[in-house]
């Protein structure tokens, strides 16, 4: 070990183009790839919603094109109920794990984490670019299943057995597409695994001066902890999928059990346990959940403390939260399958805990709301959609305490009430704190502000577009829309109609709405105003490199010597009302 | 990772103490270390959960392969001892005994590897896929390599890492740390086969 060495030095500067720019070792080129990565996801994934929904209100029309997709799932343009279901497996597959993982977490975890705390790179910088690649070709995979000859597979993202398990029997999708999605989700967790691996060491070890772990942000927390839960969350996913590969082509029957019947065709298999599936892919599934939320929180509530301009009643509670969110977050996977004809008293022990974690979820609102009550607020697009995300958070997770008792559970089990809840709480929010990070960080990590004035029409747009989306969605499911169908010819459901149209005609708008954001994005890449050295006031490293965006070692050779807690605001200083982290001025008193 | 090297410096005065006073190899080794055995928690757990659902598991272990897998155990057992040793001498600066004793942690490995295939070979021979097997219920086959090939494989992966390790550190491009780190590996397979042997074998001992 050579100790004596003035400061960490991990790589030279980047010569070559295909060093600089696509298997770049620089956690900041690494984070934009993560950031590219997840929109393509994104849109893939919001497209196909589209045709969802599209196809929902209007079974019988031919959608132009779609027969170029495939010629067995959607004739003429009009998709099969079971294309349906493939789209939608498609949909959440690539939304749970290419977009909300990667963009909260591994997108903006690698360009800020190493930044706010004051490092050249991750500690490891090579395996940070194997994970990055390692996803991409998950990503890969996971997309080659719309080329292959029966189309994507149609279990949805949980894959539930023994649909996933027994082969093509089970349906179109079920033969080499399912295989492709075992396939591309077992890589995906070990690019996962690589990538926690990594953040928790950069954060442990690769600390400047100064900054102690009670003085890191709470978003840099937010990394932290969510990569120690996916740490453990992916390592159980990871032999799940190997079953379930071993039981399509090995011949196992982990996950399917005895005397199966399907399509007229008895399986060979016997002795497995659907249930089997179920538990080790919600003891992975439920932590999921958070490992989406959590960076969410993370960046949320870094941007509010910057737009109040004082410090938060208490943000250190905020990271005990996330602690207690994080460790419940493996105690109540069973809260997805109180229906699956598990032992009713166990679904009465996992209900326990899945309402204890309103506990920390209520405590972490009131302390943005008490916060936010009586402070300046600076409106811009950033801190709108933390307010926005706050919405969403408490309206989406205010259905979850009726989901999370097995007696009204039984009657919303697999209804529209449960996509509603999940889309608010885990989706929209998520991707609210996502909007928030890339208002708010993308003057560092281009140098160029993004326009206000689209920021925040895209805010308003979106914010009352998603809640047209998702709100009926509670109502249909309390009257008893189940999920999943592909057309509503049930008599009761047919009366229900005119809020699928309600409902697909918001989902085409606020899509639609999403182009601002884009154009937004493009635009300021290239022609926004110049950004100032620290557009927002704000306190965290970030702000202290010496270029926006940094330069290859992040500081200039330099490591900056921390001097406070990350959020002074509202504080006597020569810069105003707030002392950056590496500021060695001592606070006045509070004006 | 060999790039890590350069995260050790961690210059006097510009960064923060690590919490844990180990280098970040060391530290990254022990997290897989958690992680790995989250993985083997789950293999195991849906062993478990299959084999106490089926009313046919095949109570099939004789004594003779109970003494195999004894001496199997032996051997990787003794190859955690030769491992702490060589560990110990590449500390101590014994470049030759350190090479010597890591070397002999392979053999040891190989052995193990080859006694257990020699098993599997036989086992296969008397009729036992993934599918299905000559005595109940046919999960026992299917959990029987699933479990014991996932642990067949981290053997195998650690002899050659160790090997890897091993000939980079006589060139001088490893030192003593990632002699240990790797050591840890090992200890870690070996501490896992602790858990296979009474739950895959003692469990299922022919009555």
């Amino acid at each position: 070990m050579s100790e004596a060495s003035a400061h960490v030095v991990h790589h030279g500067p980047p010569t070559s183009f295909i060093r600089k720019h696509v298997f770049s070792l620089d956690h900041k080129v690494i984070g934009k790839q993560y950031y590219a990565l997840a929109l393509v996801a994104v849109v893939t994934g919001m497209v196909l919603s589209w045709l969802m929904r599209i196809h929902l209100i209007a079974p019988n029309w031919p959608i132009p094109g779609l027969q170029w997709l495939s010629k067995v799932g959607a004739p003429g343009g009009v998709m099969t109920p079971e294309y349906y279901l493939s789209l939608m497996t498609m949909h959440g597959t690539l939304m749970v794990f290419f977009v909300l993982t990667n963009a909260p977490f591994a997108a903006f975890g690698n360009y800020f984490l190493p930044i706010q705390i004051g490092a050249e790179d991750m500690a490891f910088p090579r395996f940070n670019m194997m994970s990055f690649w390692t996803t991409f070709i998950a990503f890969c995979i996971l997309v080659a299943a719309f080329f292959v000859p029966d189309g994507p597979p149609l279990a949805g993202w949980t894959a539930y057995a023994p649909l996933s398990a027994v082969g093509k029997d089970a349906g179109p999708g079920e033969g080499l597409g399912q295989t492709l999605w075992g396939l591309s989700i077992f890589v995906f967790c070990i690019a996962s695994l690589l990538g926690s691996l990594n953040f928790i060491a950069t954060t442990l070890d690769l600390r400047t001066k100064g900054m102690t772990l009670a003085r890191m942000p709470i978003v840099s927390w937010a990394w932290f902890i969510t990569s120690c839960i996916a740490l453990l969350a992916f390592a159980v996913l990871l032999p799940a999928c190997l079953l379930l590969i071993l039981d399509r082509i090995g011949g196992t029957s982990f996950f399917i059990p005895s005397g199966l019947n399907i399509s007229d065709h008895l399986q060979p298999h016997q002795g497995g346990s659907p249930l089997l599936w179920q538990h080790l892919f919600w003891f992975f599934g439920h932590p999921e959940v958070y490992i989406a939320i959590l960076p969410a929180i993370g960046i949320v509530s870094h941007i509010l403390i910057n737009s109040m301009r004082k410090p938060m009643l208490s943000h250190k509670t905020i990271i005990y939260c996330m602690m207690g969110i994080g460790f419940l977050s493996y105690m109540v996977w069973g809260h997805h399958m109180f229906l699956s004809g598990m032992n009713p008293f166990s679904a009465l022990v996992f209900s326990f805990p899945t309402l204890m974690i309103t506990i920390p979820a209520t405590i972490m609102t009131l302390i943005w709301l008490g916060s936010l009550y009586g402070s300046n607020l600076r409106i811009n697009t950033a801190s709108l959609f933390c307010l926005g995300f706050i919405s969403m958070f408490v309206s989406g997770g205010v259905s979850g305490f009726f989901l999370a008792q097995p007696s009204i559970d039984i009657y919303l089990h697999a209804t529209y009430f449960v996509v509603g809840h999940f889309h608010m709480v885990m989706g929209v929010a998520a991707i609210f704190g996502v909007f928030a990070g890339t208002y708010f960080w993308f003057p560092k990590m281009t140098g160029r502000m993004m326009s206000e004035r689209l920021g925040r029409l895209h805010f308003w747009l979106t914010f009352i577009g998603t809640y047209c989306i998702f709100m009926p969605f509670h109502y249909l499911g309390l009257a008893g829309n189940v999920r999943r169908y592909s057309a509503f010819t049930d008599d009761f459901l047919v009366p229900l109609i005119p809020v699928h149209k309600f409902i697909t005609y918001s989902a085409l708008f606020t899509g639609a709405v999403q182009l601002v954001f884009i154009f937004n994005l493009i635009y300021s890449h290239f022609k926004g105003a110049i950004a100032p050295a620290n557009p927002w006031e704000a306190t965290s490293l970030e702000w202290s490199t010496p270029s926006s965006p940094p330069p290859f070692d992040n500081f200039g050779g330099k490591h900056p010597v921390v001097y406070h807690d990350p959020y002074q605001y509202g504080v006597k200083s020569s810069t105003g009302d707030y002392l950056m982290q590496d500021s060695p001025e001592r606070a006045g008193e509070t004006p | 990772m060999s790039e890590a090297n350069l995260t050790m410096g961690h210059g006097a005065g510009v960064m923060e103490e690590r919490p844990f006073a180990i280098p970040s190899k060391k530290l990254v080794m022990w997290l897989f270390i958690i992680s790995d055995a989250c993985t083997f928690g789950a293999m195991l757990f849906a062993y478990g959960y299959v084999r106490n659902a089926a009313p046919d598991w095949p109570h099939h272990f004789e004594t003779a392969s109970i003494i195999n897998v004894a001496i199997m155990t032996f051997i990787l057992v003794t190859s955690s001892l030769t491992m702490l040793i060589g560990t110990r001498a590449a500390k101590s600066g014994d470049k030759s005994g350190a090479l010597r004793f890591t070397f002999i942690t392979v053999v040891l490995g190989l052995v193990f590897a080859a006694l257990h295939l020699r098993e599997w070979m036989s086992m296969i021979h008397a009729g036992v896929s993934l599918f299905q097997n000559p005595w109940g219920a046919p999960l026992f086959g299917a959990s029987f390599f699933g479990v014991t090939g996932l642990h067949l494989a981290h053997v195998v992966s650690g002899a050659i890492a160790l090997t890897v390790v091993a000939l980079g550190y006589k060139r001088g491009r490893y030192n003593a740390d990632d002699i240990e780190i790797w050591s840890l590996y090992w200890h870690f397979v070996d501490l896992v086969w602790m858990f296979v042997v009474p739950m895959v074998y003692l469990l299922n001992v022919a009555q």
